[in-house]
């Protein structure tokens, strides 16, 4: 097992990704890996593009240093390529693949580029997994288990120091009774657009 | 309630945050205050969570927590829980302390009984603050003992020991935190159980009266406490040498989230080094440094923000008369800008020991991206307020604003934010601005920040007949930090039913003649009620009473009622863009062909939309699913 797991969590506010960025690090806890988590809170929340990360392993803080993840995962196209710095050949980038775009964008001043462009961009840099997120996370019952697939697609890599079963205990140890079936489909949706 | 419920060793996954709050449940505290304010906010929620939970499964909570109308308050209410023998807490953002400064100066000439532990959260970098001022300059200025975490599991146990540490010096203790040790989470193991909340005696002393007299008798004896105090940084556990391989002449002197940092470079670059990783940073055990410079031939100071270690370091090499070097800020290694990060130590350190750096310049890609600035909400009523305000009088004016959502005001293409330097800073500046120019003053603060400061500038405004209008955003929380509950929500920070303090009564109780009170969503009313403020001579405040809309939102959803969205008639639309173009509404966006749209999945049904449209082209749509 490697010394140090480093995975970058990115998208938009609102889309859960302090929550699996927590998850994540629960699922670490659980596992008995020592786990660092870092959040973005306060102003930098609104509508903001938004960056965890959490490092697993042999290691004394939760800021990863730029060119060390192992895994991106992002929520939103462009938000993977803003974080980008994060990367190297290795790692793995895991993003959903539905733009969110920015008032800049809706009131004219600024340019989403084509989405295309930005998966080609990804693929110069490191290796790119397309998965439809926003779609697996419908299919499973509820759009706000998005952050549940993209933690099921970590799963289905090599990164994680520990099971893929602890992960998914964790997740349904954190949600209510009721959202169980729809978090688990979402987690297995996730995991299946990797393994396939 | 995982904080709660887990058993005593086990060890769970805090927020640095819930860590300082645990440390201190864990110590027993009787009385937590504060006043929201971010990278601090969650050590009260916590509290409040906490006493909620309690609440509901009706039994008593173990301790006394309020959101406080301001911070000087939240200091002065647990001071005195102290002078009372109970342990009590305050925390704050690090701006918070110059809001307590008058009472905290001299709190530490008066000392405590109890245990108390102020907490200032500091934001190198201003992630979400107006400066990144170093608080630990609070310490050395005050004579106040001084803890600095490096993890989450670091600062529930320094909180614990802190208020041991201040009972040791009866004085009040602070535990200085970043946002990277706040909003970080890591594996804590928790320890002993809870205990109930006691009530404590005030005993008299003619020592608390801080007279001229009293004062010239206290301040010996601070100086004496703070004597004991390095006595007790000398043996702290907090304190500590780490030596790294076989270290001969070098040595790096590192605090806080700093050390996490030299950590890892130290042991990634391989070097023989020994760490001097200190957690009391005031005072420092000075043998303690004094022997760790006679190990040394060359010393790194690891410290964010100001050369405050760095200085004193300075000091000692000139006391113990010694020739060490020492690399730091004042050689141009390190900045005194910003947070550390692992690149910036990594850089740093290979550069001073000439080796390469494994860390590589992170790849930029040359594709442009947008930018994502933090925006109002879609149906944010502060939007609709200042919408209707520039109608009122759409050139001109000046407008003084305030901390809060609505600073975002700032952004286009509301532009309503032209001058802000602090809690309750805009009535004050408001009150400048008609004294040295004869340009039209419309001022913005939220509800919160009324309370929390803006009171005293409407009664200057009122006395001195000041010719401004002063808005008060009123949406019923303290929306930006966490919707946290103020005196002008009916529950307080524990949830029981507490008295509501109407803002408008306030206003006219400061002697106001002119209040206008509106709701923005009704936005012709709203411009009408701001023409009558500027055409008032004299001090008009309008209060602009609409609930925010997130709460509001959840709160239909509570009671089972719908939320709806709206949607443009294209047939109507005359493509006038006035719904993107001024008022900025973000659900709004252009399609591919250039028509304009509203996005379901972020419109949170306002509704503000219909009254602005010339056109009368939008219209509810259906339910928000």
């Amino acid at each position: 097992m490697k010394e140090k797991t480093n995975v970058v969590l990115t998208g938009v506010g609102g889309q859960g990704v302090i929550t699996a960025a927590n998850i994540l690090g629960k699922a670490a806890v659980r596992a008995k890996v020592n786990v660092f988590v870092s959040e973005v809170h306060g102003m930098a929340q609104r509508g903001g593009s938004v960056n965890c990360t959490v490092r697993m392993g042999k290691v004394s803080g939760p800021l990863v240093a730029s060119g060390t993840a192992d895994a991106v995962l992002s929520m939103e196209p462009i938000e993977s390529l803003r974080y980008i710095g994060y990367t190297n050949k290795n790692t793995k980038l895991i993003t959903d693949i539905t733009p969110v775009i920015p008032f800049t964008v809706s009131v004219g001043t600024e340019k989403y580029p084509p989405v295309n462009e930005v998966f080609k961009e990804l693929e110069k840099y490191t290796n790119l997994y397309k998965i439809d997120a926003t779609k697996i996370a419908r299919e499973a019952g509820a759009i706000i288990t998005k952050n549940i697939v993209m933690l099921g697609s970590l799963a289905a890599t090599d990164v994680l120091p520990f099971d893929k079963k602890i992960l998914l205990e964790t997740i349904l140890d954190n949600v209510p009774a009721k959202f169980k079936d729809v978090n688990k489909k979402a987690f297995e949706g996730g995991f299946k657009a990797i393994k396939k | 309630m995982e904080i709660i419920e887990s058993k005593p060793d086990e060890t769970i996954l805090l927020l640095g945050n819930e860590a300082i709050t645990r440390g201190a449940l864990e110590a027993g505290v009787d009385v937590a205050t504060t006043y929201p304010g971010t990278p601090s906010s969650e050590i009260a929620d916590t509290f409040s969570h906490i006493a909620k939970y309690f609440n509901k499964k009706s039994k008593k909570t173990p301790f006394y927590f309020e959101y406080s109308t301001n911070e000087k308050v939240a200091l002065e209410v647990a001071a005195a829980a102290s002078f009372s023998g109970l342990r009590s807490l305050t925390c704050m953002k690090h701006v918070g302390l110059n809001v307590a400064s008058d009472a905290f100066m001299t709190y530490l000439y008066v000392g405590t009984r109890g245990g108390h532990v102020i907490i200032s959260a500091d934001d190198p970098a201003c992630h979400s603050s107006q400066n990144e001022q170093d608080n630990r300059y609070y310490a050395l200025f005050s004579s106040c003992p001084m803890l600095e975490p490096t993890t989450p599991h670091e600062a529930k146990e320094m909180t614990r020991l802190a208020f041991e540490i201040s009972e040791e010096l009866h004085s009040p203790i602070l535990l200085r935190t970043t946002t990277r040790l706040n909003h970080a989470r890591g594996a804590v193991k928790l320890r002993k159980p809870l205990k109930p909340r006691e009530k404590g005696h005030f005993e008299k002393s003619p020592m608390l009266v801080t007279t001229p007299a009293v004062a010239r008798i206290r301040h010996p004896e601070l100086l004496k406490m703070l004597d004991k105090a390095e006595k007790i940084s000398e043996k702290s556990r907090f304190n500590e040498i780490i030596e790294v391989g076989n270290p001969k002449d070098w040595g790096i002197v590192t605090s806080g989230v700093a050390f996490n940092y030299v950590k890892e470079a130290v042991d990634d670059l391989k070097l023989d080094i020994r760490i001097l990783k200190l957690g009391m940073t005031h005072p420092l055990p000075k043998k303690m440094c004094k022997d760790f410079l006679s190990q040394c031939k060359k010393i790194i100071i690891v410290e964010e923000l100001e050369p405050i270690l760095e200085n004193q370091f300075k000091a000692f090499i000139y006391e113990i008369g010694c020739k060490v070097e020492i690399y730091g800020k004042s050689t141009g290694h390190f900045s005194r800008l910003f947070e550390y990060n692992p690149d910036i130590v990594f850089e740093a350190l290979s550069k001073i020991f000439k080796l390469k750096n494994p860390i590589l310049k992170p790849e930029n890609s040359a594709l442009v991206l947008p930018s994502r600035p933090p925006a109002l909400c879609p149906g944010c009523p502060h939007r609709a307020t200042y919408y209707a305000a520039k109608k009122a009088q759409p050139k001109g004016v000046v407008y003084p604003t305030d901390i809060g959502c609505y600073t975002l005001g700032k952004e286009k293409p509301l532009e309503m934010a032209d001058l802000l330097l602090c809690m309750g800073s805009n009535a004050g500046t408001a009150c400048g601005l008609a004294v040295a120019t004869d340009q039209k003053v419309i001022s913005f603060m939220g509800d919160s920040t009324f309370f929390h400061s803006g009171i005293p500038p409407i009664i200057d405004a009122v006395h001195h007949n000041h010719d401004v209008v002063i808005t008060i955003l009123d949406n019923r929380t303290t929306a930006m930090t966490g919707h946290q509950p103020h005196p002008g929500t009916e529950f307080d920070g524990m949830g029981r039913p507490a008295k509501k303090i109407l803002v408008e009564e306030v206003v006219k109780g400061c002697g106001v003649e002119l209040v206008e009170i509106t709701d923005p969503n009704k936005i012709k009313e709203t411009t009408e009620a701001f023409k009558r403020a500027l055409e008032f001579k004299g001090p008009a405040v309008v209060v602009s009473k609409s609930p925010c809309i997130l709460l509001e939102n959840r709160d239909k959803r509570k009671r089972g009622e719908e939320v709806f969205v709206y949607e443009i008639d294209q047939e109507k639309c005359k493509q006038c863009k006035l719904c993107i173009s001024r008022f900025g509404c973000p659900s709004f966006y252009y399609d591919k062909d250039g028509s304009i749209h509203i996005d379901d999945q972020q419109c949170n049904g306002c509704g503000n939309c219909t009254e602005i449209c010339p056109f009368d082209a939008i219209h509810k749509k259906g339910v928000r699913k």
